[in-house]
Protein backbone atom coordinates (compact mmCIF):
# COMPACT_ATOMS: atom_id res chain seq x y z
CA UNK A 1 0.00 0.00 0.00
CA UNK A 2 2.50 1.90 1.06
CA UNK A 3 4.62 1.16 -1.74
CA UNK A 4 2.15 2.14 -4.40
CA UNK A 5 1.98 5.47 -3.13
CA UNK A 6 5.49 6.33 -2.85
CA UNK A 7 5.47 5.18 -6.51
CA UNK A 8 2.59 7.20 -7.88
CA UNK A 9 4.68 10.34 -5.91
CA UNK A 10 7.62 9.68 -7.90
CA UNK A 11 5.93 9.49 -10.82
CA UNK A 12 4.29 12.75 -10.36
CA UNK A 13 6.97 14.93 -9.70
CA UNK A 14 9.26 12.94 -12.78
CA UNK A 15 5.90 14.15 -14.75
CA UNK A 16 6.70 17.71 -13.10
CA UNK A 17 9.98 17.65 -14.16
CA UNK A 18 9.58 16.51 -17.52
CA UNK A 19 6.73 18.98 -18.26
CA UNK A 20 8.69 22.46 -16.95
CA UNK A 21 10.47 22.99 -20.32
CA UNK A 22 7.09 22.83 -21.62
CA UNK A 23 6.17 25.70 -19.00
CA UNK A 24 9.14 27.44 -19.66
CA UNK A 25 8.28 27.54 -23.38
CA UNK A 26 5.27 28.64 -23.02
CA UNK A 27 5.88 31.13 -20.80
CA UNK A 28 8.37 33.00 -22.93
CA UNK A 29 5.96 32.65 -25.48
CA UNK A 30 3.53 34.71 -23.31
CA UNK A 31 6.01 37.02 -21.76
CA UNK A 32 7.57 38.44 -24.86
CA UNK A 33 4.54 38.58 -26.74
CA UNK A 34 2.95 40.78 -24.23
CA UNK A 35 6.04 43.26 -24.40
CA UNK A 36 5.63 42.79 -27.90
CA UNK A 37 2.37 43.72 -27.84
CA UNK A 38 2.70 46.85 -26.29
CA UNK A 39 4.53 47.96 -29.34
CA UNK A 40 1.96 47.19 -32.02
CA UNK A 41 0.06 49.73 -30.04
CA UNK A 42 2.52 52.38 -29.79
CA UNK A 43 4.02 53.49 -32.10
CA UNK A 44 2.22 50.20 -33.68
CA UNK A 45 3.76 47.49 -35.80
CA UNK A 46 4.27 49.57 -39.20
CA UNK A 47 7.41 51.13 -37.52
CA UNK A 48 9.11 47.72 -37.93
CA UNK A 49 8.85 47.25 -41.35
CA UNK A 50 11.16 50.15 -42.09
CA UNK A 51 14.70 49.98 -43.51
CA UNK A 52 16.33 52.14 -41.05
CA UNK A 53 17.45 50.69 -37.54
CA UNK A 54 18.98 53.91 -35.48
CA UNK A 55 17.13 53.09 -32.02
CA UNK A 56 19.57 56.10 -30.16
CA UNK A 57 18.59 59.30 -32.07
CA UNK A 58 18.47 62.60 -30.95
CA UNK A 59 16.54 63.80 -34.26
CA UNK A 60 14.30 60.14 -35.11
CA UNK A 61 14.49 57.06 -33.24
CA UNK A 62 13.83 54.54 -36.17
CA UNK A 63 12.71 50.96 -35.35
CA UNK A 64 12.52 48.92 -39.01
CA UNK A 65 13.92 45.30 -38.66
CA UNK A 66 14.30 45.04 -42.70
CA UNK A 67 18.18 46.04 -41.95
CA UNK A 68 18.64 43.15 -39.25
CA UNK A 69 16.31 40.33 -40.29
CA UNK A 70 18.21 40.88 -44.23
CA UNK A 71 21.34 40.70 -42.23
CA UNK A 72 20.48 37.28 -40.01
CA UNK A 73 19.74 35.99 -43.48
CA UNK A 74 22.44 36.96 -44.89
CA UNK A 75 24.78 35.85 -43.04
CA UNK A 76 22.89 32.38 -42.59
CA UNK A 77 22.48 31.76 -45.95
CA UNK A 78 26.47 32.25 -46.11
CA UNK A 79 27.35 29.95 -43.24
CA UNK A 80 24.77 27.36 -45.02
CA UNK A 81 26.66 27.12 -48.57
CA UNK A 82 29.96 26.23 -46.40
CA UNK A 83 28.78 24.24 -44.22
CA UNK A 84 26.63 22.02 -46.16
CA UNK A 85 29.47 20.84 -48.52
CA UNK A 86 32.49 20.06 -45.16
CA UNK A 87 29.19 19.04 -43.37
CA UNK A 88 28.31 15.99 -45.24
CA UNK A 89 31.58 15.61 -46.82
CA UNK A 90 32.84 14.68 -43.63
CA UNK A 91 29.79 12.46 -42.62
CA UNK A 92 30.42 10.72 -45.39
CA UNK A 93 33.70 9.74 -45.35
CA UNK A 94 33.40 9.14 -41.66
CA UNK A 95 30.57 6.93 -41.41
CA UNK A 96 31.55 5.21 -45.09
CA UNK A 97 35.06 5.38 -45.90
CA UNK A 98 36.99 6.02 -42.54
CA UNK A 99 39.06 3.10 -41.54
CA UNK A 100 38.09 2.36 -37.28
CA UNK A 101 41.19 4.46 -36.32
CA UNK A 102 40.82 7.22 -38.27
CA UNK A 103 37.65 7.78 -37.50
CA UNK A 104 38.16 6.88 -33.31
CA UNK A 105 40.92 10.22 -34.37
CA UNK A 106 38.30 12.34 -36.27
CA UNK A 107 34.95 12.07 -33.97
CA UNK A 108 36.55 13.54 -31.09
CA UNK A 109 38.21 16.39 -32.59
CA UNK A 110 34.77 17.43 -34.18
CA UNK A 111 32.61 16.97 -30.58
CA UNK A 112 35.79 19.56 -29.93
CA UNK A 113 34.79 21.78 -31.94
CA UNK A 114 30.99 21.47 -31.02
CA UNK A 115 32.37 22.35 -27.51
CA UNK A 116 34.01 25.61 -27.81
CA UNK A 117 32.58 28.62 -26.52
CA UNK A 118 31.46 30.99 -28.99
CA UNK A 119 33.38 33.97 -27.03
CA UNK A 120 36.79 32.21 -27.71
CA UNK A 121 35.99 31.14 -31.38
CA UNK A 122 34.60 35.38 -32.10
CA UNK A 123 37.93 36.20 -30.37
CA UNK A 124 39.59 33.90 -32.40
CA UNK A 125 37.47 35.62 -35.48
CA UNK A 126 38.62 39.20 -34.68
CA UNK A 127 41.78 38.29 -33.94
CA UNK A 128 42.69 36.13 -37.27
CA UNK A 129 40.23 35.79 -39.45
CA UNK A 130 39.32 39.62 -39.69
CA UNK A 131 42.59 40.48 -40.70
CA UNK A 132 43.12 37.47 -43.01
CA UNK A 133 39.59 37.64 -44.77
CA UNK A 134 40.45 41.69 -45.07
CA UNK A 135 43.90 40.86 -47.05
CA UNK A 136 43.08 37.82 -49.10
CA UNK A 137 39.66 40.10 -50.94
CA UNK A 138 41.79 43.12 -50.91
CA UNK A 139 39.00 44.88 -48.83
CA UNK A 140 39.37 48.16 -46.53
CA UNK A 141 38.36 46.21 -43.64
CA UNK A 142 37.70 42.53 -42.71
CA UNK A 143 34.44 43.21 -39.89
CA UNK A 144 32.02 42.02 -43.07
CA UNK A 145 29.29 39.16 -43.17
CA UNK A 146 31.37 36.83 -44.65
CA UNK A 147 33.59 36.52 -41.30
CA UNK A 148 31.03 35.83 -39.37
CA UNK A 149 29.15 32.96 -41.87
CA UNK A 150 32.79 31.24 -41.61
CA UNK A 151 32.76 31.65 -38.01
CA UNK A 152 29.25 30.12 -38.35
CA UNK A 153 29.51 27.08 -40.19
CA UNK A 154 32.33 25.90 -37.82
CA UNK A 155 29.69 26.14 -35.08
CA UNK A 156 27.21 24.13 -37.36
CA UNK A 157 29.57 21.81 -38.94
CA UNK A 158 29.40 19.34 -36.03
CA UNK A 159 25.84 19.24 -35.67
CA UNK A 160 25.31 18.52 -39.68
CA UNK A 161 28.30 15.89 -38.97
CA UNK A 162 26.96 14.01 -36.24
CA UNK A 163 23.00 13.76 -37.51
CA UNK A 164 24.01 13.04 -41.02
CA UNK A 165 26.48 10.43 -39.84
CA UNK A 166 23.91 8.85 -38.12
CA UNK A 167 21.66 9.26 -41.13
CA UNK A 168 23.92 7.63 -43.19
CA UNK A 169 24.49 4.91 -40.98
CA UNK A 170 21.09 3.64 -40.57
CA UNK A 171 20.79 3.32 -44.59
CA UNK A 172 20.54 -1.08 -44.25
CA UNK A 173 22.93 -2.88 -45.46
CA UNK A 174 21.19 -4.39 -47.84
CA UNK A 175 20.82 -1.75 -50.05
CA UNK A 176 24.30 -1.46 -50.17
CA UNK A 177 25.15 -5.23 -50.78
CA UNK A 178 22.23 -4.95 -53.64
CA UNK A 179 24.08 -2.26 -55.00
CA UNK A 180 27.61 -3.47 -55.22
CA UNK A 181 26.34 -7.45 -55.88
CA UNK A 182 25.14 -5.25 -59.03
CA UNK A 183 28.77 -4.51 -60.26
CA UNK A 184 28.41 -0.94 -58.84
CA UNK A 185 32.02 0.47 -57.69
CA UNK A 186 31.83 1.66 -54.13
CA UNK A 187 31.95 5.55 -55.30
CA UNK A 188 29.10 4.67 -57.02
CA UNK A 189 27.07 3.20 -54.45
CA UNK A 190 27.59 6.00 -51.88
CA UNK A 191 26.05 8.53 -53.98
CA UNK A 192 23.54 6.63 -55.95
CA UNK A 193 22.39 4.50 -53.16
CA UNK A 194 23.83 5.27 -49.65
CA UNK A 195 23.79 8.99 -49.56
CA UNK A 196 19.97 9.47 -51.94
CA UNK A 197 18.47 6.66 -48.92
CA UNK A 198 19.81 8.55 -46.27
CA UNK A 199 19.07 12.33 -47.49
CA UNK A 200 15.85 13.37 -45.48
CA UNK A 201 18.11 12.84 -42.42
CA UNK A 202 20.87 14.97 -43.71
CA UNK A 203 18.64 17.70 -44.64
CA UNK A 204 17.19 17.47 -41.62
CA UNK A 205 20.73 17.38 -40.19
CA UNK A 206 21.34 20.83 -42.21
CA UNK A 207 18.33 22.16 -40.68
CA UNK A 208 18.92 21.95 -37.33
CA UNK A 209 22.05 23.59 -38.41
CA UNK A 210 20.66 26.00 -39.48
CA UNK A 211 18.65 26.86 -36.43
CA UNK A 212 22.12 27.13 -34.39
CA UNK A 213 23.34 29.37 -36.57
CA UNK A 214 20.70 31.70 -36.45
CA UNK A 215 20.61 31.58 -32.72
CA UNK A 216 24.00 32.61 -32.32
CA UNK A 217 25.19 35.75 -31.02
CA UNK A 218 28.66 36.22 -29.54
CA UNK A 219 30.94 35.24 -31.87
CA UNK A 220 28.70 37.02 -35.00
CA UNK A 221 28.47 40.49 -33.11
CA UNK A 222 32.58 40.49 -32.60
CA UNK A 223 33.39 40.23 -36.42
CA UNK A 224 30.57 41.52 -38.35
CA UNK A 225 30.88 45.09 -37.82
CA UNK A 226 27.12 45.22 -36.75
CA UNK A 227 26.51 47.93 -39.37
CA UNK A 228 22.53 47.97 -39.63
CA UNK A 229 22.62 48.55 -43.75
CA UNK A 230 20.44 46.30 -46.26
CA UNK A 231 23.17 44.38 -48.82
CA UNK A 232 23.55 41.36 -50.18
CA UNK A 233 27.78 41.88 -50.56
CA UNK A 234 29.13 39.36 -48.13
CA UNK A 235 32.02 41.79 -48.25
CA UNK A 236 29.72 44.45 -46.53
CA UNK A 237 28.96 44.61 -43.00
CA UNK A 238 25.78 43.32 -41.38
CA UNK A 239 23.98 43.93 -38.00
CA UNK A 240 22.14 40.53 -36.70
CA UNK A 241 18.72 40.13 -34.43
CA UNK A 242 20.82 38.24 -31.96
CA UNK A 243 23.78 40.37 -32.46
CA UNK A 244 20.89 44.13 -31.46
CA UNK A 245 19.41 42.12 -29.07
CA UNK A 246 22.12 41.52 -26.97
CA UNK A 247 24.22 44.99 -27.65
CA UNK A 248 21.50 46.80 -26.68
CA UNK A 249 19.38 45.19 -24.25
CA UNK A 250 22.04 45.71 -21.40
CA UNK A 251 21.41 49.98 -21.49
CA UNK A 252 17.98 50.08 -22.84
CA UNK A 253 15.43 52.56 -20.75
CA UNK A 254 13.02 49.97 -19.22
CA UNK A 255 9.72 49.81 -20.92
CA UNK A 256 10.99 52.12 -23.29
CA UNK A 257 9.83 52.20 -26.82
CA UNK A 258 13.27 50.58 -27.71
CA UNK A 259 13.13 47.97 -25.40
CA UNK A 260 9.30 46.65 -27.06
CA UNK A 261 10.76 47.12 -30.22
CA UNK A 262 14.11 44.83 -28.75
CA UNK A 263 11.20 42.45 -27.60
CA UNK A 264 9.74 42.03 -31.46
CA UNK A 265 13.40 41.52 -32.87
CA UNK A 266 12.90 38.43 -30.41
CA UNK A 267 9.50 37.51 -32.03
CA UNK A 268 11.03 37.40 -35.20
CA UNK A 269 13.67 35.45 -33.91
CA UNK A 270 11.97 32.72 -31.83
CA UNK A 271 9.42 32.26 -35.03
CA UNK A 272 12.50 31.82 -37.39
CA UNK A 273 13.97 28.62 -35.18
CA UNK A 274 10.62 27.25 -34.32
CA UNK A 275 9.99 27.15 -37.83
CA UNK A 276 13.22 25.35 -38.57
CA UNK A 277 12.69 23.64 -36.13
CA UNK A 278 9.42 21.81 -36.96
CA UNK A 279 10.38 21.71 -40.80
CA UNK A 280 13.61 19.93 -39.18
CA UNK A 281 11.42 17.09 -37.06
CA UNK A 282 9.17 16.72 -40.37
CA UNK A 283 12.25 15.19 -42.21
CA UNK A 284 13.84 13.63 -39.04
CA UNK A 285 10.35 11.60 -39.09
CA UNK A 286 10.38 10.90 -42.75
CA UNK A 287 13.69 8.97 -42.68
CA UNK A 288 13.30 7.16 -39.85
CA UNK A 289 10.08 5.72 -41.23
CA UNK A 290 11.69 5.42 -44.25
CA UNK B 1 14.39 9.47 -32.05
CA UNK B 2 18.04 8.02 -31.24
CA UNK B 3 20.23 9.49 -28.65
CA UNK B 4 22.38 11.92 -30.25
CA UNK B 5 19.24 13.17 -32.57
CA UNK B 6 17.75 14.29 -29.33
CA UNK B 7 20.47 15.85 -27.72
CA UNK B 8 21.20 18.08 -30.76
CA UNK B 9 17.70 18.71 -31.13
CA UNK B 10 17.68 20.31 -27.32
CA UNK B 11 20.75 22.37 -28.44
CA UNK B 12 18.56 24.26 -31.10
CA UNK B 13 16.21 25.19 -27.95
CA UNK B 14 19.09 26.65 -25.96
CA UNK B 15 19.34 29.92 -28.08
CA UNK B 16 15.67 30.00 -27.75
CA UNK B 17 15.67 29.16 -24.21
CA UNK B 18 18.49 31.26 -23.53
CA UNK B 19 17.04 34.20 -24.99
CA UNK B 20 13.74 33.85 -23.06
CA UNK B 21 15.27 33.86 -19.92
CA UNK B 22 17.70 36.47 -20.27
CA UNK B 23 15.07 38.91 -21.62
CA UNK B 24 12.92 37.56 -18.03
CA UNK B 25 16.08 38.31 -16.33
CA UNK B 26 15.80 41.66 -17.38
CA UNK B 27 13.26 42.89 -16.89
CA UNK B 28 13.42 41.61 -13.18
CA UNK B 29 11.54 43.42 -10.60
CA UNK B 30 12.21 42.26 -7.63
CA UNK B 31 11.89 45.07 -4.58
CA UNK B 32 13.89 44.63 -1.91
CA UNK B 33 13.73 46.38 1.34
CA UNK B 34 16.18 50.22 1.52
CA UNK B 35 19.20 50.57 3.90
CA UNK B 36 18.29 50.32 7.23
CA UNK B 37 20.65 53.02 8.41
CA UNK B 38 24.22 52.70 9.57
CA UNK B 39 23.33 49.27 10.43
CA UNK B 40 23.81 48.55 6.55
CA UNK B 41 26.62 45.99 6.14
CA UNK B 42 26.29 45.37 2.40
CA UNK B 43 26.50 47.60 -0.15
CA UNK B 44 25.55 46.77 -4.04
CA UNK B 45 26.97 48.76 -6.87
CA UNK B 46 25.78 48.26 -10.39
CA UNK B 47 26.34 49.81 -13.73
CA UNK B 48 28.34 51.75 -16.31
CA UNK B 49 30.51 48.71 -17.68
CA UNK B 50 33.09 51.68 -18.37
CA UNK B 51 32.99 52.97 -14.56
CA UNK B 52 33.06 48.40 -13.40
CA UNK B 53 37.24 49.04 -13.21
CA UNK B 54 36.95 52.14 -10.77
CA UNK B 55 33.50 51.14 -9.05
CA UNK B 56 35.81 47.84 -7.69
CA UNK B 57 38.87 49.76 -7.03
CA UNK B 58 36.90 52.06 -4.83
CA UNK B 59 35.42 49.12 -3.37
CA UNK B 60 38.43 46.93 -2.40
CA UNK B 61 40.22 50.26 -1.05
CA UNK B 62 36.90 51.40 0.97
CA UNK B 63 36.46 47.32 2.60
CA UNK B 64 40.23 47.82 3.75
CA UNK B 65 39.47 50.67 5.63
CA UNK B 66 35.97 49.07 6.72
CA UNK B 67 36.78 45.82 7.30
CA UNK B 68 32.95 45.10 8.66
CA UNK B 69 31.12 46.35 5.20
CA UNK B 70 31.26 44.89 2.16
CA UNK B 71 30.40 46.19 -1.23
CA UNK B 72 29.44 44.33 -4.13
CA UNK B 73 29.96 45.66 -7.93
CA UNK B 74 28.34 44.76 -11.14
CA UNK B 75 28.37 45.83 -14.47
CA UNK B 76 25.36 45.87 -17.48
CA UNK B 77 25.52 48.57 -18.11
CA UNK B 78 24.21 52.52 -17.30
CA UNK B 79 20.98 51.17 -18.22
CA UNK B 80 20.80 48.38 -16.21
CA UNK B 81 22.39 50.53 -13.16
CA UNK B 82 19.32 52.67 -13.49
CA UNK B 83 16.93 50.24 -14.04
CA UNK B 84 18.17 48.69 -10.60
CA UNK B 85 17.42 51.74 -8.80
CA UNK B 86 14.15 52.13 -10.34
CA UNK B 87 13.38 48.58 -9.22
CA UNK B 88 15.17 48.96 -5.62
CA UNK B 89 17.58 46.26 -6.63
CA UNK B 90 20.83 48.04 -6.03
CA UNK B 91 21.89 51.14 -3.17
CA UNK B 92 24.01 52.40 -5.97
CA UNK B 93 24.00 52.68 -9.51
CA UNK B 94 27.53 53.68 -11.69
CA UNK B 95 26.04 56.01 -15.00
CA UNK B 96 28.37 56.91 -17.50
CA UNK B 97 25.39 59.32 -19.02
CA UNK B 98 22.88 61.29 -16.81
CA UNK B 99 19.36 60.22 -16.37
CA UNK B 100 16.96 60.14 -19.21
CA UNK B 101 13.68 61.85 -18.92
CA UNK B 102 11.83 58.47 -19.52
CA UNK B 103 13.76 57.26 -16.81
CA UNK B 104 13.15 60.26 -14.49
CA UNK B 105 9.28 59.90 -15.27
CA UNK B 106 9.17 55.88 -14.34
CA UNK B 107 10.86 57.06 -11.08
CA UNK B 108 8.38 59.55 -10.38
CA UNK B 109 5.81 56.82 -10.73
CA UNK B 110 7.19 54.37 -8.40
CA UNK B 111 7.59 56.87 -5.99
CA UNK B 112 11.78 56.98 -6.22
CA UNK B 113 13.96 60.20 -6.43
CA UNK B 114 17.10 59.40 -8.11
CA UNK B 115 20.00 61.43 -6.50
CA UNK B 116 22.85 62.40 -8.87
CA UNK B 117 26.36 62.63 -7.70
CA UNK B 118 29.38 63.34 -9.75
CA UNK B 119 32.04 61.63 -9.24
CA UNK B 120 35.01 61.49 -11.70
CA UNK B 121 35.89 63.02 -14.92
CA UNK B 122 36.74 60.87 -18.62
CA UNK B 123 38.36 61.82 -21.42
CA UNK B 124 37.35 60.20 -24.92
CA UNK B 125 40.34 59.73 -27.12
CA UNK B 126 39.93 59.60 -30.96
CA UNK B 127 42.52 57.02 -31.84
CA UNK B 128 43.38 56.05 -35.35
CA UNK B 129 46.13 53.07 -37.02
CA UNK B 130 49.83 54.16 -36.02
CA UNK B 131 50.66 54.16 -39.70
CA UNK B 132 48.09 57.34 -40.35
CA UNK B 133 49.62 60.20 -41.03
CA UNK B 134 46.80 62.58 -39.67
CA UNK B 135 47.72 63.97 -36.53
CA UNK B 136 44.83 66.37 -35.28
CA UNK B 137 41.36 66.94 -36.15
CA UNK B 138 38.86 69.69 -35.36
CA UNK B 139 35.54 68.31 -33.58
CA UNK B 140 33.71 69.89 -37.07
CA UNK B 141 36.08 66.94 -39.20
CA UNK B 142 35.31 64.30 -36.38
CA UNK B 143 31.76 65.22 -36.59
CA UNK B 144 31.71 64.99 -40.42
CA UNK B 145 33.89 62.36 -40.43
CA UNK B 146 31.02 60.06 -38.19
CA UNK B 147 28.11 60.86 -40.00
CA UNK B 148 29.00 61.64 -43.47
CA UNK B 149 30.12 58.88 -45.25
CA UNK B 150 31.48 59.97 -48.83
CA UNK B 151 34.18 61.53 -46.73
CA UNK B 152 37.64 60.50 -47.65
CA UNK B 153 40.97 60.63 -45.94
CA UNK B 154 41.94 63.09 -48.26
CA UNK B 155 39.28 65.92 -46.93
CA UNK B 156 41.03 65.33 -44.02
CA UNK B 157 44.99 65.56 -44.84
CA UNK B 158 45.28 61.84 -45.33
CA UNK B 159 45.81 59.72 -48.41
CA UNK B 160 42.89 59.16 -50.94
CA UNK B 161 40.94 56.41 -49.41
CA UNK B 162 37.94 55.94 -47.80
CA UNK B 163 37.42 56.37 -43.80
CA UNK B 164 36.32 53.25 -41.67
CA UNK B 165 34.35 54.44 -38.92
CA UNK B 166 34.41 52.63 -35.60
CA UNK B 167 31.89 53.36 -33.16
CA UNK B 168 31.04 51.71 -29.39
CA UNK B 169 27.47 50.04 -29.50
CA UNK B 170 24.14 52.64 -28.91
CA UNK B 171 23.87 50.85 -25.59
CA UNK B 172 27.08 52.26 -24.68
CA UNK B 173 27.02 55.41 -22.75
CA UNK B 174 30.01 56.37 -24.77
CA UNK B 175 28.35 56.70 -28.31
CA UNK B 176 25.32 58.48 -26.64
CA UNK B 177 28.24 61.36 -25.40
CA UNK B 178 30.66 61.37 -28.12
CA UNK B 179 26.59 61.52 -29.97
CA UNK B 180 25.48 64.49 -28.05
CA UNK B 181 28.94 66.14 -27.58
CA UNK B 182 31.36 65.64 -31.22
CA UNK B 183 27.93 64.93 -33.69
CA UNK B 184 25.81 67.73 -32.19
CA UNK B 185 23.34 65.04 -31.89
CA UNK B 186 23.20 64.27 -35.26
CA UNK B 187 22.79 60.09 -35.97
CA UNK B 188 26.62 58.19 -37.01
CA UNK B 189 26.14 57.33 -40.46
CA UNK B 190 24.48 53.57 -41.00
CA UNK B 191 27.58 52.49 -42.10
CA UNK B 192 29.37 52.92 -39.17
CA UNK B 193 30.31 49.55 -37.38
CA UNK B 194 29.48 49.21 -34.27
CA UNK B 195 32.24 47.06 -32.10
CA UNK B 196 30.93 45.52 -28.82
CA UNK B 197 33.85 46.33 -26.61
CA UNK B 198 36.56 48.86 -26.29
CA UNK B 199 38.72 45.75 -26.74
CA UNK B 200 37.30 45.22 -30.05
CA UNK B 201 37.86 49.11 -31.29
CA UNK B 202 41.29 48.96 -30.22
CA UNK B 203 42.31 45.60 -31.81
CA UNK B 204 40.29 46.42 -34.58
CA UNK B 205 41.80 50.09 -35.30
CA UNK B 206 45.60 48.49 -34.80
CA UNK B 207 45.01 45.91 -37.89
CA UNK B 208 43.00 48.24 -40.06
CA UNK B 209 45.37 51.27 -41.35
CA UNK B 210 42.06 52.93 -42.64
CA UNK B 211 40.04 52.70 -39.24
CA UNK B 212 39.16 55.74 -36.53
CA UNK B 213 37.47 54.81 -33.28
CA UNK B 214 36.82 56.56 -30.08
CA UNK B 215 37.72 54.93 -26.78
CA UNK B 216 38.00 56.24 -23.25
CA UNK B 217 41.08 58.01 -22.20
CA UNK B 218 42.74 55.10 -19.74
CA UNK B 219 42.18 52.51 -22.30
CA UNK B 220 43.73 54.74 -25.16
CA UNK B 221 47.08 55.62 -23.09
CA UNK B 222 47.50 51.82 -21.82
CA UNK B 223 46.89 51.08 -25.49
CA UNK B 224 49.54 53.88 -26.79
CA UNK B 225 51.96 51.26 -28.29
CA UNK B 226 48.75 49.72 -31.06
CA UNK B 227 47.52 53.08 -31.86
CA UNK B 228 47.69 56.62 -32.48
CA UNK B 229 45.25 59.20 -30.14
CA UNK B 230 44.35 62.54 -32.25
CA UNK B 231 44.98 65.46 -31.00
CA UNK B 232 41.80 67.81 -31.11
CA UNK B 233 40.95 71.24 -31.80
CA UNK B 234 37.81 73.07 -30.81
CA UNK B 235 37.43 74.81 -33.95
CA UNK B 236 40.08 76.11 -36.93
CA UNK B 237 41.49 78.79 -34.56
CA UNK B 238 41.94 77.05 -31.22
CA UNK B 239 45.20 75.08 -30.74
CA UNK B 240 45.04 70.71 -31.07
CA UNK B 241 44.98 69.48 -27.72
CA UNK B 242 46.29 65.60 -26.54
CA UNK B 243 44.16 63.78 -23.97
CA UNK B 244 45.76 63.40 -20.74
CA UNK B 245 44.63 64.46 -17.17
CA UNK B 246 45.70 68.16 -17.11
CA UNK B 247 43.99 69.11 -20.29
CA UNK B 248 40.70 66.64 -18.93
CA UNK B 249 40.43 68.35 -15.75
CA UNK B 250 41.70 72.30 -17.16
CA UNK B 251 38.58 71.92 -19.76
CA UNK B 252 41.15 72.43 -22.78
CA UNK B 253 40.67 68.88 -23.53
CA UNK B 254 36.81 69.39 -25.73
CA UNK B 255 35.80 65.45 -25.28
CA UNK B 256 35.34 64.86 -21.80
CA UNK B 257 32.37 63.97 -19.55
CA UNK B 258 31.46 62.84 -16.02
CA UNK B 259 30.84 60.06 -14.60
CA UNK B 260 27.89 59.90 -11.68
CA UNK B 261 26.89 58.06 -8.87
CA UNK B 262 22.73 57.44 -8.79
CA UNK B 263 20.85 57.00 -5.29
CA UNK B 264 17.15 56.95 -4.36
CA UNK B 265 17.26 60.11 -2.74
CA UNK B 266 20.01 61.44 -0.34
CA UNK B 267 22.91 59.49 1.05
CA UNK B 268 22.45 58.09 4.41
CA UNK B 269 23.94 55.91 6.59
CA UNK B 270 26.93 53.33 5.11
CA UNK B 271 26.08 54.14 1.69
CA UNK B 272 27.06 57.85 2.72
CA UNK B 273 30.21 57.05 4.22
CA UNK B 274 31.21 54.71 0.94
CA UNK B 275 29.99 58.22 -1.34
CA UNK B 276 32.20 60.68 1.15
CA UNK B 277 34.87 58.22 0.75
CA UNK B 278 34.33 58.25 -3.42
CA UNK B 279 34.91 62.11 -2.76
CA UNK B 280 37.70 61.70 -0.70
CA UNK B 281 41.19 62.52 -1.40
CA UNK B 282 41.84 58.70 -1.45
CA UNK B 283 39.05 57.98 -3.56
CA UNK B 284 40.56 60.33 -5.95
CA UNK B 285 43.57 58.74 -5.90
CA UNK B 286 42.07 55.75 -7.09
CA UNK B 287 40.14 57.77 -9.95
CA UNK B 288 43.83 58.53 -11.45
CA UNK B 289 45.18 55.22 -10.58
CA UNK B 290 42.22 53.64 -13.08
CA UNK B 291 42.83 56.17 -15.62
CA UNK B 292 40.31 58.62 -15.26
CA UNK B 293 40.11 61.87 -14.20
CA UNK B 294 39.78 63.40 -10.78
CA UNK B 295 36.93 66.04 -10.75
CA UNK B 296 38.40 68.25 -7.68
Amino acid sequence: MKAAWKEKAIRLMLFATASTSILIVIGIFVFVGKEAGHFAVEPGLKELFGSRWMPVSFQKESFGLLPLITGSLLVTALATILTIPFGVGAAVYISELARPVEREILKPFIEILAGIPSVVIGFFGLVVLVPLIKSIFNLSTGLTALAGAVLLALMAIPTVVSISEDAIRSVPASYKAASLALGASKMQTIWKVTVPAALPGIVAAIMLGIGRVIGETMAVMMVTGNAAIITASPFDSVRTMTATIAAEMGEVAFGSIHYRALFCVGIVLLLATFGLNIIAQKFLKKYRMG
Amino acid sequence: MNEKTKKIVKQIFIPAVTLGIALTLSSGCSRREGGTGSEQRLITIKGSDTMVYLASSWAETFMKQNPDIEVSVTGGGSGTGIAAILNGTTDICAASRKIQNKELELALEKNIHPHEIAVARDGIAVVVNPDNPVKELTLQQLSKIFTDNSLRWSNVGGPDEPIIVLSRESSSGTYVFFQEMVLKKQDYMQDAKLMPATSAIIQSVSTDKLAIGYVGLGYALAAEDKVKIIAVKADDNSPAVMPSDQTVKSGQYAIARPLYLYLNGEPKGTVKKFIDFCLSAAGQTVVKDTGYVAIQ
